[in-house]
């Protein structure tokens, strides 16, 4: 049973950084035009400059 | 492939993408003040066109960033605060093959703030976290994980679970407080009641290394409720921020003339006896009097009527009315109570507190629901206490029993179905503002148009065209070409002509005259070419000084209108005509769409009247009108519709709004809110079935976290796919 010692802080270690992960991408707006993104991944132009300026 | 090269070129727009023009010095940032500049890009539609209206808009000196929103069909713009920034940029998109048009950022302020949606959506997330990792746990423990393994499981589940809990779970607790305090049940309370209970007695049953512990069904069922939250969250704030785009792209402004020339002022800042000029085209700002000019006047939005007005020098206009022909300049008069508008206002406030309170299903829901499910769970604790006397076992299935109840599924059964169902109908064109008016537009038995640009288009047609010498259609349309009129426009479509008229000549508010072979021609008005006015839309054509004749006009039915009426009546609903015009044009629009039951000549007041008599009958109304004399109607109707070509007062009565501008959008709403309406009780029913089983199971103390589990996750489950079949209804 001493792998759950690895495995349980693992586990968190790994979901909390997703969690974090989500949060950042709350906070810079990346939920803020599902149809944009959706699109500009099909150009080559945003691939360098994602900002497109 | 180079950036350069689209690589889904599906508009013109796309394939002419600019060269990389010139690089001009930006501005210095630090030098120059900036400011955001909103606009509505209506034709953008995919990633060349981002490309291309982003690229083209960095490369001028003057913006320091451009970003395209699709999901919202805008483009936001940091430029230097150069006077007629605006325009310049409006210019340089057109040129580029987008026509943009500014928004109102003080109209659009109140909607951006979606603080609430990324609170709700960092809740969710968090939520989700917790439930995968703790469900993660409580497998093990299912699998049949004793003794120390299982407390270890049940620890790392309850540090994970109860500040997760609290924090996803604050909506509910703020909401349901709320209505304790005020004394009533909703369906937060027993939510709420379920989340605390639920963990409460899993920390309790942690402590004291109990056998089960219902962390996971807590987090699941915050998760569940969270996303039906999010979903309905969703649905109302994408059809307020398309209601406050419409709005906003109606800037309304005045043309006033000073002593220092013209200036452009905000209706708010007019003050009685100011003078204001109006171009043709445009609508009068303020009630007054004519001082210059001669003109026509369409008062069809304000009054329903088609039929032109001529007005000159002296002639008393309402705000509201659109100026045809020639530009006027007018005495702003009776500025404040006692405008026509601020009248119409009033009839909407009252019709709007007279407006029965309606109980939405999820309302009914709840208030069956709340009692039932404290009750229930209420007895068991008593029941097992009194019975066992081991008051620990009593409140467990206490517990176990308000879990079960699986308010997710009731919590999901109404916004999954709204939010399909708006989505729907947005892609159709159909905005939708709230998703209770949905639920009213399922109970519907009438139906009420109005006449003028809601039935009809709004744009006059030659009707007498059989009837007219061709000498005179010829020399009509050659004059014709030379104006700007509507009518004289509708004339130029349909005849063509290629006779050299010499001395045109445009006399604004009375027509356009000519010479064809020493011969005086007049095209205009009836007084002004000697003819006898008649009580229909018409114009004149007189060819030296013989007797003039006429050229008759109707406003056009809608083509999709009759259709549309034969569809609702199929659906057995009875049609109405309630028309502000005369009889006669009333009456034979109602002929042409098919509508048997016809009023004409109603005033605002009248229209409000005969639909609260319909209701006194027990009908529930369905109103139709884009007119400011029907505002007041739509508001006093059960539920409302509005073309996105009303006026704003109508836009802002209406519950839904048809952007397509297509009348079949009418029929098509119905139908799928019909749908929702059922597919909302079936989703009751799932949840009920689901309880009925699910709850003798817990009363009788079988149900372990894992059924729990099992019974919520199905549940929610099922409802959310029977909700999407709205989007794939045929």
């Amino acid at each position: 049973m001493n792998i759950l010692a690895v495995l349980i802080p693992a586990s968190l270690i790994l979901g909390g950084i997703g969690l974090a992960a989500f949060f950042w991408s709350v906070k810079n707006n990346q939920f803020e035009d599902p149809k944009g993104n959706a699109e500009r991944i099909l150009s080559d132009r945003f691939d360098d400059d994602p900002d497109g300026n | 492939m180079t950036a350069e090269t689209p690589s889904i070129a599906v508009c013109p727009a796309c394939v002419a993408l600019p060269a990389k023009g010139k690089v001009l010095p930006k501005l210095d940032p630090s030098e120059v003040a900036m400011r955001r500049v909103e606009l509505a890009m209506p034709t953008v539609h995919c990633a060349a066109c981002i490309a291309a209206v982003e690229r083209q808009l960095a490369s001028r000196p003057d913006v320091f960033g451009a970003r395209v929103n699709l999901t919202l069909k805008r483009v936001s713009i940091t430029a230097a605060d150069l006077p007629e920034i605006e325009d310049s940029l409006i210019a340089e998109l057109d040129r580029l093959g987008y026509p943009a048009k500014p928004l109102d950022s003080a109209v659009l302020a109140g909607a951006e703030s979606d603080k609430a949606g990324r609170d709700l959506l960092a809740r969710l997330g968090v939520a989700g976290f917790a439930m995968m990792n703790v469900m993660l746990l409580s497998i093990s423990v299912w699998a049949g994980a004793e003794g120390y393994t299982r407390n270890l499981m049940h620890g790392i589940s309850a540090a994970i679970a109860l500040p997760a809990v609290m924090f996803a779970g604050y909506p509910f607790y703020k909401s349901a407080w709320g209505a304790l305090r005020r004394g009533h049940l909703n369906m937060d309370v027993p939510i709420s009641l379920a989340i605390l209970l639920a963990s409460g007695v899993s920390l309790f049953e942690t402590i004291e290394g109990g056998d089960h512990a219902y962390f996971d069904a807590a987090l699941t069922l915050t998760f569940f409720l969270l996303v039906g939250r999010y979903l309905d969250y969703k649905t109302r704030d994408t059809a307020r921020s398309a209601a406050s785009e419409l709005a906003a792209l109606e800037v309304q402004k005045a043309r006033r003339i000073t002593d220092n020339g013209e200036e452009t002022v905000p209706l708010d800042a007019l003050r009685e006896g100011d003078i204001l000029a109006v171009a043709p085209g445009e609508r009068l700002p303020a009630d007054g009097v004519v001082t210059w000019g001669d003109s026509e006047l369409d008062p069809s939005m304000l009054t329903g009527e088609t039929l032109p007005q001529a007005v000159g020098p002296g002639a008393l206009v309402r705000a509201g009315m659109l100026n045809i022909s020639g530009p006027l300049k007018m005495r702003a008069e009776g500025l404040g109570e006692e405008t026509l508008l601020k009248q119409i206002t009033r009839l909407v406030e009252t019709a709007e507190t007279t407006r029965n309170k309606y109980t939405s299903l999820a309302e009914k829901a709840a208030a069956i629901y709340a009692p039932a499910v404290h009750i229930l769970s209420l007895l068991a604790f008593l029941g097992w206490g009194f019975a066992t006397g081991d008051w620990r076992l009593a409140i467990n299935i206490a517990a176990s029993v308000l879990i079960i109840t699986c308010p997710c599924a009731l919590g999901l059964a109404v916004p999954a179905v709204l939010a399909a169902a708006s989505g729907r109908l947005f892609a159709q064109g159909v905005l939708l503002k709230d998703g209770v008016s949905l639920e009213r537009l399922a109970d519907i038995d009438t139906v009420v148009f109005d006449k003028t640009g809601t039935l009809t288009t709004g744009n006059a047609t030659l009707v007498n065209a059989d009837d007219i010498p061709a000498k005179a259609r010829d020399i009509a349309a050659a004059l014709a070409q030379h104006s700007a009129h509507p009518l004289s426009k509708s004339i130029a479509k349909a005849f063509s002509s290629d006779l050299h008229i010499t001395d045109i000549k445009e006399h604004p508010g009375f027509g356009t005259s000519g010479q064809l072979n020493g011969e005086p021609l007049r095209l205009g008005r009836a007084d002004w070419c000697g003819a006898v006015p008649v009580a229909q839309t018409a114009v004149w054509l007189q060819i030296g000084t013989a007797p003039a004749q006429p050229f008759l006009f109707e406003d056009e039915l809608r083509p999709e209108a009759a259709d549309t009426v034969a569809t609702l009546k199929a659906a057995g609903l009875t049609v109405r005509l309630l028309s502000g015009d005369v009889p006669a044009a009333a009456g034979k629009i109602a002929k042409a769409a098919g509508i048997a039951h016809w009023t004409a000549q109603a005033s605002p007041a009248e229209k409000v009247d005969a639909l609260n008599a319909l209701a006194a009958q027990g009908h529930k109304v369905l109103m139709v009108g884009d007119g400011l004399n029907d505002a007041a109607a739509l508001r006093a109707a059960h539920v409302s519709m509005s073309p996105a070509s009303a006026v704003d007062a109508s836009r802002s009565s209406a519950d839904m709004i048809i952007i397509s501008n297509d009348l079949g959008e009418v029929a098509n709403a119905y139908r799928i809110a019909v749908a929702s309406k059922r597919r909302i009780i079936e989703n009751f029913s799932i949840a009920a079935v689901y309880n009925m089983v699910s709850v003798p199971l817990a009363l009788a103390g079988f149900a372990t976290p894992l059924i729990a589990a099992l019974a919520m996750s199905a549940s929610s489950i099922t409802v959310s796919l029977n909700s999407m079949r709205i989007g794939k209804m045929k």
